[in-house]
């Protein structure tokens, strides 16, 4: 599948997709703890897809549960601030919380209304209404609004004009797209959880292994992956590889939009990782995808090297092809997350993983703890 | 290491060394992500690459700022994509004129150290680990000889750069076997800013010019075989390949 052209967000809106199925009942369990969890602390799940057995292990312990000749996959998509401070020509005020990429002087995203990231996104205001060609400024840019669905924008950044961005700006595109930038991470935010505290530094929701700034929120499945257990890895033998998947918002606040998530995503797969998968099959070792961007990277693209657009939803209708296994935080019958699961494990072993879970009192939230399907 | 295509980023890069080397690299085909503290003469730099025909993006940014840190890798793979190189040029000599270093306050060594010694820290830990997973990538720190030798009133600049060579000697043992390439360079004496600052009263005429320096440096990071991983090299001895 080809990229879109810059200007074709249209491929990655999400009413170009029928509306998804309805949402599971909400869990009758208890919830997990919800606590974040030092990146060096975190513990691991390990459900072994052929006994169904669920053991309890330190994270560190990934690489002892591998074989030589395992491949384990990893989105290098670094976390863009991706929350900026808006308002309209009228003084409303508003968050744009990007949902894709920046492309060119584009910023594609989600508004929301007044308030921070202490209000739950479910409790917030709904944001001004803002209509194609109006001005509204995001941070220190000045920006006219390219087209408006409801809370969903694309905003043209008119760098340099009214705002000074960094003292550039003007005709040179380069100079423009540098103030835009700096601009950027300058003013913005990474996207906040409600119930912290303080607010979230960008370096703490950056991977070990982050490189271009694709993700609007963080690939966070692959976070306790420090550099020991990265070298530990290739020192037994298991493979590393990357791909960049621009990881979308989590939710919206918005019951119908957050009913289509997750929405169609950008991925690119470089020739050496789709070598690194072709040979781990063909010798018969498992693929291991370190979060569900990469699952859905990998399947969208068969494995295979290029860029793409995964529309694809993975539940427990769908056998995923390339993916063998996969790493991930620890999520409960009722998220979007669990479903996908499903696709890699029947519902009766899932339930062993949180009852480990549970017993050992480990953490669901994002920045928690982890589990292992293989 | 072949130049043309690669992705750069280079600290320091508005004047001296660092511009230099941004002008060897972009003759060479390399596109350049540049970062300096002052925008003005670093858009300078930015600018007459670009009209030359060379890739180079600017990031207004301060090593000695923590959080700095992200910034620079996200806009710097923003720009550039993929980074191939990085080249820690930037450094401080901290107040001038040159002080003993028993007549150094203690903020002015700590703040020397954050920018010399904690900012490349800072800056390859952020970057190398994606260079570590497709097996490939150049990290140069430039050095000094007041990092070897024990100069009355340069203790600040001396410990940091001495400090910042077996940083890069760490690394060294730590990359080992990842592809990713660690070098500490002496770039010897050269009429820059920095060594006026250092120097009022230097006979000019015998100091190297900064873009001699960059080209043998620039040599160096295009040949693995004469300058090995973990190598600490000294620029001016440096035989120029034809």
């Amino acid at each position: 599948m080809k990229a879109p052209a810059p200007h074709d967000v249209a491929a990655w809106w999400p009413h170009t997709r029928s509306p998804a199925p309805p949402v599971p009942a909400p869990p009758a369990a208890p919830p997990l703890a919800a606590d974040e969890i030092d990146r060096h602390r975190v513990r691991l799940v390990a459900l072994d897809r052929h006994t169904g057995a669920a053991a309890l292990h330190a994270f560190a312990a990934l690489p002892r549960l591998l074989t030589a000749g395992d491949l384990v996959v990893v989105n290098d998509a670094a976390t863009l601030p991706a929350s900026l401070p808006g308002q309209t020509e009228a003084g409303e005020i508003f968050e744009l919380r990007l949902s894709a990429p920046v492309e060119g002087e584009r910023l594609v995203g989600v508004l929301f209304g007044a308030g921070d990231w202490r209000t739950r996104t479910e409790d917030r205001p709904p944001p001004p209404r803002v209509l194609a060609g109006q001005r509204v400024t995001v941070g220190p840019l000045a920006a006219t609004v390219a087209a408006a669905r409801g809370r969903q924008v694309e905003l043209d950044v008119d760098v340099g004009v009214g705002v000074d961005a960094g003292g550039a700006g003007g005709r040179d595109p380069a100079a423009r797209r540098d103030a835009l930038w700096q601009a950027l991470y300058a003013s913005a935010a990474p996207v906040q959880y409600a119930h912290r505290r303080d607010p979230l530094a960008l370096w703490a929701v950056q991977t070990a292994y982050a490189a271009r700034p694709w993700a609007v929120e963080m690939p966070s499945a692959g976070r306790p992956l420090t550099w020991e257990i990265l070298l530990e890895l290739r020192r037994r033998g298991i493979g590393v590889a990357a791909l960049t998947h621009a990881a979308g918002l989590a939710s919206t606040g918005d019951a119908a939009l957050d009913a289509a998530l997750p929405w169609p995503e950008r991925y690119e797969v470089p020739e050496r990782t789709a070598a690194a998968v072709a040979a781990a099959r063909a010798a018969g070792r498992r693929v291991i995808a370190v979060g569900t961007t990469v699952v859905r990277a990998l399947e969208a693209s068969g494995g295979r090297a290029g860029a793409g657009v995964a529309s694809l939803v993975l539940g427990p209708a769908t056998r995923p092809r390339v993916a063998d296994g996969l790493v991930t935080g620890l999520h409960v019958p009722g998220e979007s997350h669990y479903e996908l699961l499903r696709a890699f494990a029947p519902e009766a072993q899932l339930e062993r993983v949180l009852g480990c879970a549970r017993a050992a009192g480990l953490s669901g939230h994002e920045l928690g703890d982890a589990c292992l399907i293989y | 290491m072949n130049i043309q295509g690669r992705s750069a980023l280079i600290t320091g890069a508005s004047r001296g060394l660092g511009r230099a080397l941004a002008e060897a690299l972009a003759k060479q085909g390399a596109r350049l992500a540049l970062v300096a503290r002052h925008a003005g003469p670093l858009q300078d730099t930015a600018a007459s690459i670009r009209a030359q025909g060379g890739v180079a993006h600017t990031i207004v940014a301060d090593l000695g700022d923590k959080d700095a840190v992200h910034r620079i890798a996200g806009q710097a793979q923003g720009h550039i994509g993929d980074i191939d190189l990085v080249i820690h040029n930037a450094s401080t000599l901290g107040p001038t004129p040159l002080r003993l270093l028993l007549d150094t306050e203690c903020e002015d060594l700590a703040a020397v150290l954050e920018t010399n010694l904690v900012g490349p820290f800072r800056l390859t830990k952020v970057l190398a680990g994606a260079m570590a997973l497709r097996g490939a990538g150049v990290v140069v720190h430039i050095s000094s000889d007041a990092a070897v030798e024990a100069y009355p009133r340069w203790g600040a600049y001396s410990i940091s750069k001495a400090a910042q060579d077996h940083l890069s000697r760490v690394l060294a043992a730590e990359l080992e076997g990842t592809g990713v390439r660690v070098l500490s360079v002496d770039p010897g004496e050269m009429d820059t800013v920095m060594h006026a600052e250092a120097i009022p009263d230097a006979d000019r005429t015998q100091l190297a010019r900064p873009a001699a320096i960059a080209a043998r440096i620039v040599q160096m990071i295009a040949d693995p075989a004469r300058a090995a991983h973990g190598a600490r090299l000294v620029a001016p001895r440096w035989e120029l390949a034809s």
